[in-house]
């Protein structure tokens, strides 16, 4: 657990991508299996552990320790897994019973124990372990790690690790699981690389860069095909040897939710596509919006109703497996060429085909890009005809040329305190546009945003939000927001949608603070009126 | 007599009205008696002043040999009369010269412990409890939250990373008096001799401790000559903190920035400091050594000062210890 530990302690200061590929890279050479693995699951987000909540590690610290001194303490250092760590005192003088102190003892020992259990253990962990442990220690079992890693960026580590390119690590990651012992004897070099026992596995998604203005003139239109982007959710769709599986962009199963189009399937293989619903091309209905995709998100289960109201269906983008052949490394057009045959093959009301956009130069795409035939359409995709179906996200093969996103002025509302290295700062808001209500102006909240302004610009939001609160409920502030006072800062956002959950009647899709614009009155801000209409454009003003 | 009437706090600083005399003044007296060497303790300007020859000599070394009008040097458990008031120094290990001064009148003993540390230090002698009826604690660390590592785990962390970056320049941040050569000594005793660079402002303070027979090997001026920068690469570069933010620090390869301080225990705190690599290495006692002095010393009363006052006071609430904050103005922990 310690070299754990300490591993989260560099990674959690460490702001260099390469300094913390070679420490990850080092740990994992040093460490045993199945420590390792287990480190590398946390890393990754694959590690499945039934986290405990905050309120029992406040319960387990207070028996031992004076409320006020731990208040004082909390107060002090902000993080609740940090305070405890640092405050813990372990009870008794060297005469407790040694335990395994092992990551790959603690994991287990954690998913073995019982919901009863869970107090007593995490007691004896906490008394055992040191101080730097004790900190891994409980963010592994509270469930947010926080160290600015990307899964990505683990798996580099491992790539480098065994020097093996990160293609062949993204492939067979969703086939594997901790502590990935397989993995690392391969990557030690000694043994063959694993293969996957199960082909309807999934397999990581190749995904595409934004494409810069910088971009377009080095690339030869002739050298790549344009299908448009749609505006569902990327979907990779397994049927082989019995098994069919529907599952998300990062590999989440939800085939549970979307029985029609498991029960559809006639072909044998494993499809990329988008995941929407309303009519496909081949039966002449339209497409729906992402709201209306929304309906059947997120859910376990689905009811007859839902399946009738918003029918879901799959608009193909490439093709893995044909069959059990792995088509991955052949060409783009051979890909596309299989899958048309599958798609033609399958049922028209289930499974169509993202259509290729003629285009002979840039200028023509980009004339087209904006003034797309439908409204579910959100950009252009480019791909190279020449490329193969690669893991991962890489610049060049395939590019999102995606529509210019929509800005709206709001004027802030309430905010609240960010998390981890934000946890000092107000870095959430609420903002609001003007809407008439009972015949005078008033602002109604319109969306939230985290993020988008830089560190300098985070310093004025939090001042302001500082100098101009007026009123507190709990952890949120509601700022002064008048026609003359107030901050009124530049959002830009994908989309928008009606929505019936949100007293403004409006739902942005990705929100942030494009600027802040201290230069504008409240006064100035945009009304709702001119987000309303921005539903029906489908091209942004 | 009542100690609050042996010794009070001015605007001034600690005094004593029986000897008129002042313990670390903030503000030029005519008698004072300094602690220790930190800056925020023993400042020029006084008429005279009384102080181990150590710590003397750093007062000279910093302010220049006529930083008080008069120096008198006491050796440590020496008594002394000023006034009708005995006053004796004994260690407190801090730094180098540091001493706890016990001041005492009419049967009445109050220690002022100035700063210390329980921790065995190679630069300086181990802090000496002395009985009292009131015991003056600092609580730079007088939160539950610190609890200091153990020293040698924090030089081999360096180490480790020496040997995982050696492309990069070790720089670390350490005040000038004290902990930097406590740094050098630490790296000398796990076995590191290479040569260590140090920036300008360490230099004549490092001279010193060596001529007081600590050894801290071979230290050499973190200069480019010749304009090699990557000479620098895999080195250890020590320098004050406030060096790193300014453009000195921009002379190295791709700097790893180090910090060695008792703050950088609180991640966020290094975090915001953009510290890559904290070294928890403290010259002032964490929590449990507060707590184990106070004990272990068992004075009537405990006064607190400089710090987090609130926690150790209430800690001595809680043990039936009377307590009580001693808002003393000017402290910063030069040192910590």
């Amino acid at each position: 657990m310690h070299a754990f530990a300490e591993l989260l302690d560099r990674l959690v200061l460490t702001p260099q991508r390469n300094a913390k590929i070679k420490l990850m890279a080092d740990y994992f050479r040093s460490a045993p299996d199945p420590d390792r693995g287990y480190a590398l699951a946390s890393l990754a987000g694959t590690l499945t552990l039934s986290t405990v909540k905050p309120q029992l590690l406040k319960q387990l610290v207070l028996e031992r320790m004076d409320e006020v001194l731990f208040q004082y303490s909390y107060d002090y250092v902000g993080d609740l897994a940090e305070t405890i760590s640092l405050v813990w005192e372990p009870a008794g003088d060297g005469t407790l019973e040694p335990i395994d102190l092992s990551l790959g003892a603690i994991v287990r020992k954690l998913q073995s124990a019982s919901r009863a259990d869970v107090h007593g253990v995490v007691r004896t962990l906490l008394d055992q372990l040191d101080g730097s442990s004790r900190f891994a220690f409980l963010k592994l079992i509270t469930g947010g790690m926080r160290i600015g890693v990307s899964a990505r960026l683990v798996k580099q580590a491992l790539a480098d690790m065994g020097g093996v390119d990160v293609v062949e690590i993204e492939t067979l990651w969703h086939g594997l699981e901790p502590p990935y012992l397989d993995l690392f004897r391969w990557l030690e070099g000694k043994s063959e690389k694993p293969s996957l026992s199960m082909p309807a596995v999934f397999h990581s998604v190749m995904l595409a860069t934004p494409l810069a203005e910088s971009d377009v003139a080095a690339l030869d239109p002739a050298d790549f095909a344009a299908e448009w982007k749609w505006d569902g959710i990327r979907v990779q769709f397994a049927n082989l040897a019995g098994t069919r599986r529907l599952y998300s962009r990062s590999g989440d199963d939800i085939s549970g939710a979307f029985p029609d189009i498991l029960d559809a399937a006639t072909f044998e293989g494993i499809i990329d596509g988008e995941l929407l619903v309303g009519g496909t091309m081949r039966s002449n209905r339209a497409t729906r919006s992402f709201s209306d995709l929304q309906q059947r998100l997120n859910r376990k289960t689905v009811t007859r109703k839902m399946l009738e109201e918003y029918p879901a269906f799959i608009r193909g983008y490439d093709l893995l497996f044909a069959g059990e052949e792995d088509i991955r490394g052949r060409n783009f057009v051979e890909r596309r060429e299989r899958l048309e045959a599958v798609i033609d093959a399958s049922p028209p009301d289930r499974f169509d085909l993202s259509p290729l956009v003629p285009f002979s130069s840039w200028e023509e795409l980009d004339s087209l890009r904006r003034a797309p035939p439908d409204p579910v359409i959100e950009g252009i995709m480019l791909k190279r005809l020449d490329s193969p179906y690669t893991a991962g996200r890489m610049k060049g093969p395939w590019f999102k040329w995606k529509r210019d996103p929509y800005n709206v002025d709001a004027v802030l509302m309430y905010a609240q305190r960010g998390h981890g290295k934000r946890s000092s700062y107000y870095s959430d808001f609420t903002f609001g546009v003007w809407t008439d209500k009972d015949g005078a102006d008033a602002l109604v909240p319109v969306g939230k945003a985290y993020f988008g302004f830089t560190d300098a610009e985070l310093e004025i939001l939090d001042r302001y939000v500082r100098e101009n609160t007026i009123e507190r409920f709990g952890p949120v502030r509601s700022l002064r927001a008048e026609p003359d006072h107030g901050f009124v800062v530049e959002v830009a956002f994908e989309g928008i949608n009606f929505s019936t959950r949100h007293k403004s009647g409006v739902a942005m899709r990705f929100p942030r603070i494009a600027r802040l614009r201290q230069d504008k009155l409240p006064r100035e801000a945009d009304r709702l009126e001119t987000l309303t209409a921005m539903i029906a454009a489908p091209e942004p003003p | 007599m009542k100690p609050e009437a042996l010794l009070y706090s001015t605007p001034r600083g600690l005094y004593c009205e029986r000897g008129d005399f002042y313990i670390d003044p903030v503000q030029p007296v005519e008698r004072a008696l300094i602690t220790h060497g930190h800056a925020d303790h023993a400042r020029s300007g006084h008429a005279k002043v009384l102080a181990t020859r150590e710590t003397l000599d750093i007062m000279a070394i910093r302010y220049g040999e006529t930083f008080c009008g008069e120096a008198q040097s006491i050796a440590l458990g020496e008594r002394l009369s000023i006034n009708g008031v005995t006053v004796s120094f004994y260690p407190a290990g801090h730094v180098l010269g540091s001493a706890q001064i016990r001041v005492e009148a009419e049967g009445t003993r109050i220690v002022v412990s100035g700063d210390y540390k329980r921790r065995r230090d190679p630069t300086c002698a181990g802090f000496e409890p002395v009985p009292c009826d009131v015991f003056i604690t600092e609580a730079t660390f007088g939160l539950p939250v610190f609890h200091h590592p153990d020293d040698k785990d924090e030089i081999a962390k360096l180490l480790t990373s020496l040997r995982q970056f050696p492309e990069r320049t070790h720089l670390v941040g350490a005040y000038a008096l004290g902990k930097a050569q406590r740094v050098i000594a630490l790296l000398r005793e796990a076995g590191y001799h290479e040569p260590i660079f140090i920036h300008g402002a360490l230099a004549k303070l490092c001279t010193y401790y060596q001529e007081c027979g600590i050894p801290l090997g071979d230290l050499r001026p973190a200069t480019i000559e010749g304009g090699d920068r990557q000479s620098f690469a895999g080195q250890i570069v020590i320098g004050p903190p406030a060096a790193f933010a300014d453009r000195w620090a921009r002379r190295f390869p791709d700097p790893l920035a180090i910090f060695a301080s008792g703050w950088m225990l609180v991640r966020q705190r290094a975090k915001q400091r953009g510290v890559e690599l904290p070294m928890i290495i403290s010259d002032h006692c964490d929590w449990p050594e507060l707590l184990a002095t106070i004990t272990e010393i068992a004075p009537s009363q405990v006064w607190v000062t400089h710090g987090r006052e609130e926690a150790l006071v209430r800690w001595c609430e809680l043990q039936g210890i009377p307590a009580r904050p001693l808002h003393l103005v000017g402290y910063e922990d030069e040192g910590d």
